[in-house]
């Protein structure tokens, strides 16, 4: 895991440092936002820059406020986003002259999770908001053991922050006791190691890709809306595309009017076959026919 | 032309090179102040002054109403960085005691630059320290359940605050004349009454600019206490809880921000009062650095 993370680190020195080469000749495709998406869409641009080696293309994260900002600034061509566009930055941006226009290249199924030892295999998303609220603040009383309960969250410039607050907190603040962590993998860190942690993910994060199954040491929570449905699992598949594990939610590209050259080709490419089952690879689900359509409608 | 007259040219072009570089610090403050300042006023065209210093609860992208108080963050820059004083004082005093007064000449020579070499290491570094040995070893020593918290980041400002104190404390506690430590021998103290009772106080005003310097450092410091404190936005009640220092919340929000709209300009805000805060720790230690030497001519 550690060699793999220092593997992880030196190619993305050895990839920024290619890529500002590459800038220097200023036909470098930027992709820019999402943390959640960063690692995924990493991946899918050098599968396609090794079939298209003429198209480079740059990609960072930085969160999906970072990437909104960045396409209304005009300092990206592509935005990385886990949520959707709120109605102020679409002001913005048309202020600016800046159309954008949306592709879900993904789906995921956001993932609340907990220390292996914590004994909770299930919350409902009335509890989960109430402890991110800061109105639940001992496990005990939701069936735990009697311990404090210490929130891990993301930054506010964060995409799944704005998705959590949103649909789970029901458009109320924090709580102001959370750790602000700096992306997912400090979450995770943060909830391997203490035994009383709760945190939020996107769920490519949680699954360990040699066995397909939650990382050693976390625990995956299923979540339901109401006390009386079934809880389904974010790592359930049938459950996240059929809309009955509550939490899912799209992940989206963003360009600045109908996307041409490299940009056109890099997407139609992510939502053909070969870049879905890549999607799949990294522990994200593939896009179903509601989002396909409006996809194909904005390609045009 | 004669050889004198090159030489004057040379001279006065040699002075005026040194001139330019002595004035462009001075400059450079003057402009960094200047963009402070004009970032930070717009922030007061929606903010009140009397919430911004006076309010606890900072949650500039809240859906019920943006809110900009910075209380909690200017406590929790004071708390960290007094309990880090409190730390590195005794420590930095002493060893620089033992540097000067008892360590064979060969140990400090070996001993001093290491400590020198301790203000080099990347505060990134310290602070991944922070996380993997400091914070679990809290959790244990405090029976909590993490050790992400406002002590973790005091220890590791601590740590890189000694060099400076370290380094300057052994520096005055040198400059003390030799005569000063023979009359005092000579009227029969013993080296440790010497050294309490003599040296020290007067090496003092160099003590105490040395502790301020150090605090400089420490309350201006971002990455270390980023990385260890957890960063929670909340009033701290003490310093076995989660905080966001000053330096922290604008690391971590300034990247982001939408250009030039009121959460951009109270970031800026809090840097100039940041600034000032520095400035006045910078200046009470230049102060008394000042009246040190002057005593000491």
């Amino acid at each position: 895991m550690k060699i793999q993370r220092l593997i992880a680190i030196a190619e993305v020195v050895l990839m920024l440092f290619g890529a500002s080469l590459l800038l220097a000749q200023g036909k470098m495709l930027q992709v820019k936002g999402s943390d959640t998406m960063v690692n995924m869409v990493q991946i899918l641009a050098e599968e396609f820059m090794a079939k298209n080696p003429k198209m480079p293309i740059a990609v960072l994260g930085g969160g999906s406020g970072t990437g909104i900002t960045a396409i209304i600034n005009g300092t990206t061509d592509v935005c990385n986003s886990s949520r959707d566009i709120k109605p102020k930055e679409m002001n913005q941006a048309w202020e600016k002259g800046v159309k954008p226009l949306k592709f879900a290249v993904a789906v995921d199924g956001l993932s609340i999770i907990v220390n292996e030892k914590n004994p909770l295999a299930q919350l409902t998303m009335t509890q989960v908001g109430a402890i991110y609220r800061g109105e639940l603040k001992n496990w005990k009383g939701l069936g735990g053991a009697d311990m404090k309960i210490s929130l891990y969250g993301r930054q506010s410039n964060s995409g799944t922050y704005t998705f959590l607050q949103e649909h789970v907190l029901g458009n109320k603040p924090y709580s102001t006791d959370m750790k602000e962590m700096n992306g997912n993998a400090q979450i995770i860190e943060g909830v391997l190691a203490d035994e009383a942690a709760i945190g939020y993910v996107g769920v490519g994060y949680v699954v360990d890709k040699t066995t397909g199954k939650a990382m050693k040491g976390l625990k995956v929570l299923n979540i339901n809306k109401l006390e009386k449905d079934q809880a389904f699992s974010p790592m359930d598949k049938a459950a996240v595309d059929a809309g009955t594990y509550p939490i899912a939610r799209p992940l989206l590209m963003i360009t600045n009017g109908a996307p041409r050259g490299t940009a056109a080709a890099f997407i139609k490419w992510i939502l053909s076959d070969e870049g879905q089952k890549i999607v799949e690879r990294e522990g994200f689900y593939t896009v179903g026919g509601k989002y396909q359509a409006e996809n194909a409608q904005n390609l045009k | 032309m004669t050889k004198r007259a090159l030489r004057n040219i040379r001279e006065s072009a040699i002075k005026a090179f040194f001139f330019t570089n002595g004035i462009l610090a001075v400059i450079v403050l003057l402009g960094i102040f200047a963009l402070l300042l004009s970032s930070a006023i717009p922030a007061f065209r929606e903010i009140k002054l009397s919430e911004f210093l006076g309010q606890t609860l900072w949650d500039p992208t809240s859906p019920t109403g943006a809110r900009y108080g910075i209380l909690s963050m200017i406590v929790s820059t004071i708390y960290v960085t007094l309990a880090a004083m409190v730390m590195a004082l005794p420590i930095g005093l002493g060893v620089a005691a033992y540097l000067s007064d008892v360590a064979h000449w060969r140990v400090r020579e070996i001993v001093k630059p290491i400590v020198e070499v301790l203000a080099g290491i990347p505060s990134v570094v310290v602070g991944f320290l922070g996380i993997v040995l400091i914070g679990p070893l809290l959790a244990k020593l405090t029976g909590r359940t993490n050790g992400l918290n406002g002590l973790n980041g005091a220890i590791l400002l601590a740590v890189m605050s000694l060099p400076t104190i370290i380094s300057i404390s052994e520096d005055s506690l040198n400059a003390v004349p030799n005569a000063y430590v023979e009359a005092s021998l000579a009227m029969g103290a013993t080296r440790w009454q010497t050294l309490a009772r003599v040296k020290i106080p007067a090496a003092l005003s160099g003590i105490i600019a040395a502790f301020m310097l150090g605090m400089g450092r420490a309350i201006g410091e971002t990455m270390t206490v980023l990385m260890a404190t957890g960063n929670a936005r909340t009033f701290p009640h003490g310093l076995l809880e989660s905080l966001r220092t000053m330096t922290s919340n604008i690391a971590i929000e300034l990247g982001e921000v939408p250009y030039y709209t009121t959460h951009y300009y109270a970031l800026f805000a809090i840097g100039l009062v940041l600034f000032l805060m520095t400035f006045l720790v910078n200046l009470v230690a230049d102060i008394v650095l000042h009246k040190y030497q002057e005593r000491e001519s």
